[in-house]
């Protein structure tokens, strides 16, 4: 990169980093997020263990000892959710990495080449966004086991769609700017332009849609493991839990809600956080 | 737009032809058959199985077999149901998932419209900030967590509904304020959008300028051009609702092809999975053209491809 164009990126970032401060939905989504996020990593080092079980105890509601209560194996709940958490969590990371890795190469090849390789490609997407795709992981997970790498990849597979849409309007446009030109006349290969130019600048919209994508493909992780088709025990993720506590929740109401709500919370901070981005990064893309 | 129509149409042929193929190899290439669950089947009663169904034929034959009947409409018998055939119990049970997914989606265009223009029209108001965070709290709150939390407040503790089944109208609320929920909330936000787009246009100065109502400006004007993100919307808000249904008709025990189909899948009725799947597919690929076809009569700017 020419030294113009990283004090060019620099204010860019400098800016939005202004904006994002002003949102004060986004940034508490964000604090919550780090907050959860860190309970969930370090929570299991120090709280009771997921596994044990205390069949003497039973279910019994929250309390000083069990702040949220225990499961009707007598398994401590708060420990089990934040255990949860954590699959929960790393499940939306990976699976969102793979759709990101997926879609931006995808877009951005299809951007960058345009003429009848774009026409075909983004036909394509068009296709299979029409295509009920939740149904093929759910065959998919039925049929050849519940593993999740797997499920990584199922989910990846499918949440790619949008994201290739948004890199390749972004590429179809930055293709055209000058320094594309410049680095083209300086004789660089087409594949050092898209990786080292292209999609550096493609990065803020990336961003935002990444932020937006984990959400959905956590959600897609609950929606399966609800079914009895993701993470299986003796792991478990806020899917599994939820799930649980609502076939329990007659009795035992805290097996249900204190998942659920901090599920909800989860889902939450990222969708103000991915909005604030949004608003901060000055992204128009279109919502899904 | 005949011409589109037809297109589209003739489009969406291979790409059934692929859905059905892949998922029937799909099927087959699996480890466990509909019958490895049954207990303890001689090797003659399992071969007379197959035989009855045709599986001790070569795969491609099978394959041959499926799609020449499939093209008479024929999609075979269930294996789990012997006296049943597969098109029975789809017409048996797809009713019942239609109905909820049309409430579902009243629901959703119901509560998400007024909200998102109401939202729109009184932009950066009290009004707008509630809309905007009851739409968020949809968005945020998943159907497999409203459900039952809805139904341990008004079906147990309150007593209003019945926590589960399918019989009278009372039945319906739950289960469909619990799918439409999140689609409320999708198109209150795009509404919204939509709607502020097209009220800071031109056309909308002239009209109000001519001296128009605020209500005509909103509904003869404004709301035509507001709706596309709805209308646009509405595909992916349909195969959401569909697989929403696997879950709704679990939690609420309520006999839809939803349930069916998850527990044909776990079950490896493999005619009843093929069955479920290219009825989705074939609906969903329907819809989708049906709103593209909406959106150009919404927006004459665009025409037929």
């Amino acid at each position: 990169m020419s030294p113009a164009e990283i004090e060019r990126g620099h204010s860019l970032w400098s800016d939005a980093w202004h904006r994002l401060r002003r949102n004060r939905l986004a940034l508490a989504g964000g604090m919550l997020l780090a907050v959860l996020a860190l309970a969930c990593a370090a929570g299991p080092f120090f709280s009771q263990s997921y596994e044990e079980q205390n069949l003497d105890l039973g279910a019994v509601p929250p309390s000083a000892q069990h702040l949220l209560g225990t499961d009707t194996l007598g398994r401590d709940l708060l420990a089990r959710t934040l255990y949860g958490g954590r699959i929960s969590i790393m499940v939306g990371l990976v699976a969102t990495f793979v759709a990101l890795a997926i879609g931006v190469s995808y877009g951005a090849i299809a951007g960058f080449f345009g003429g009848k390789v774009d026409a075909v490609m983004m036909r394509l997407v068009d296709i299979l966004y029409a295509l009920p795709f939740a149904i093929f992981v759910i065959l998919l997970m039925v049929f050849f086991g519940r593993n999740i790498f797997l499920l990584f990849f199922a989910i990846g597979a499918v949440e790619w769609l949008t994201m290739a849409r948004i890199v390749r309007g972004q590429v179809l446009s930055i293709k055209r700017m000058e320094f594309i030109e410049a680095a083209r006349a300086l004789g660089l290969g087409r594949r050092r332009i898209i990786f080292r130019h292209v999609i550096p600048n493609v990065l803020g919209p990336v961003i935002v849609y990444t932020t937006l994508t984990i959400p959905a493909v956590m959600l897609l992780e609950a929606f399966l493991s609800f079914l009895g088709l993701g993470v299986q025990a003796p792991m478990s993720s806020w899917g599994v839990l939820i799930k649980d506590g609502s076939e329990k929740m007659e009795e035992f109401w805290w097996l249900l809600v204190f998942p659920g709500v901090l599920f909800s919370l989860t889902l939450f901070s990222l969708n103000f956080l991915g909005d604030g981005l949004r608003d901060a990064l000055d992204v128009r893309a279109s919502k899904d | 737009m005949i011409r589109f129509v037809i297109l589209r149409l003739l489009q969406t042929i291979p790409v059934i032809w692929v859905i059905i193929t892949a998922t029937f190899f799909m099927i087959r290439f699996v480890p466990g058959g509909p019958f490895t669950a049954e207990k303890a089947v001689t090797p003659e009663i399992l071969r007379n199985l197959e035989a009855h169904y045709g599986m001790n034929k070569p795969l491609y034959r099978q394959y041959l077999d499926y799609t020449s009947s499939l093209l008479k409409g024929d999609l075979g018998p269930s294996f789990k149901y012997p006296t049943r055939s597969v098109n029975e119990i789809i017409a048996d049970k797809l009713p019942v998932s239609v109905e909820l997914g049309l409430l579902s989606l009243a629901v959703a265009l119901g509560v998400g419209l007024p909200l998102g223009v109401l939202a729109a029209v009184r932009r950066n108001t009290w009004i707008d900030y509630i809309c905007s965070s009851v739409a968020m709290v949809g968005i945020c709150v998943p159907t497999f967590v409203l459900g039952p939390l809805l139904i341990l407040v008004f079906a147990i503790h309150l007593g209003w509904f019945n926590a589960s089944g399918w019989y009278g109208p009372i039945d319906r609320v739950l289960p469909s304020i619990t799918l439409g929920s999140v689609y409320a909330a999708y198109v209150a936000r795009l509404a919204r959008g939509g709607m502020l787009e097209v009220l800071s246009q031109d056309y909308i100065r002239t009209a109000r300028a001519k001296g128009a109502s605020e209500f005509r400006v909103i509904v003869k004007h404004a709301l035509r051009g507001g709706l596309t993100p709805v209308v646009s919307f509405l595909g992916p808000a349909i195969a959401g609702i569909v697989t929403g249904s696997f879950v709704i008709e679990t939690i609420f025990q309520i006999p839809g092809i939803g349930r069916e189909f998850i527990n044909s899948a776990f079950n490896r009725d493999y005619t009843l999975v093929l069955g479920t799947v290219v009825l989705y597919a074939g609906f969903i690929i329907a819809m989708n053209l049906v709103v593209d076809v909406a959106l150009v009569w919404l927006n004459p700017r665009l025409t037929f491809e």
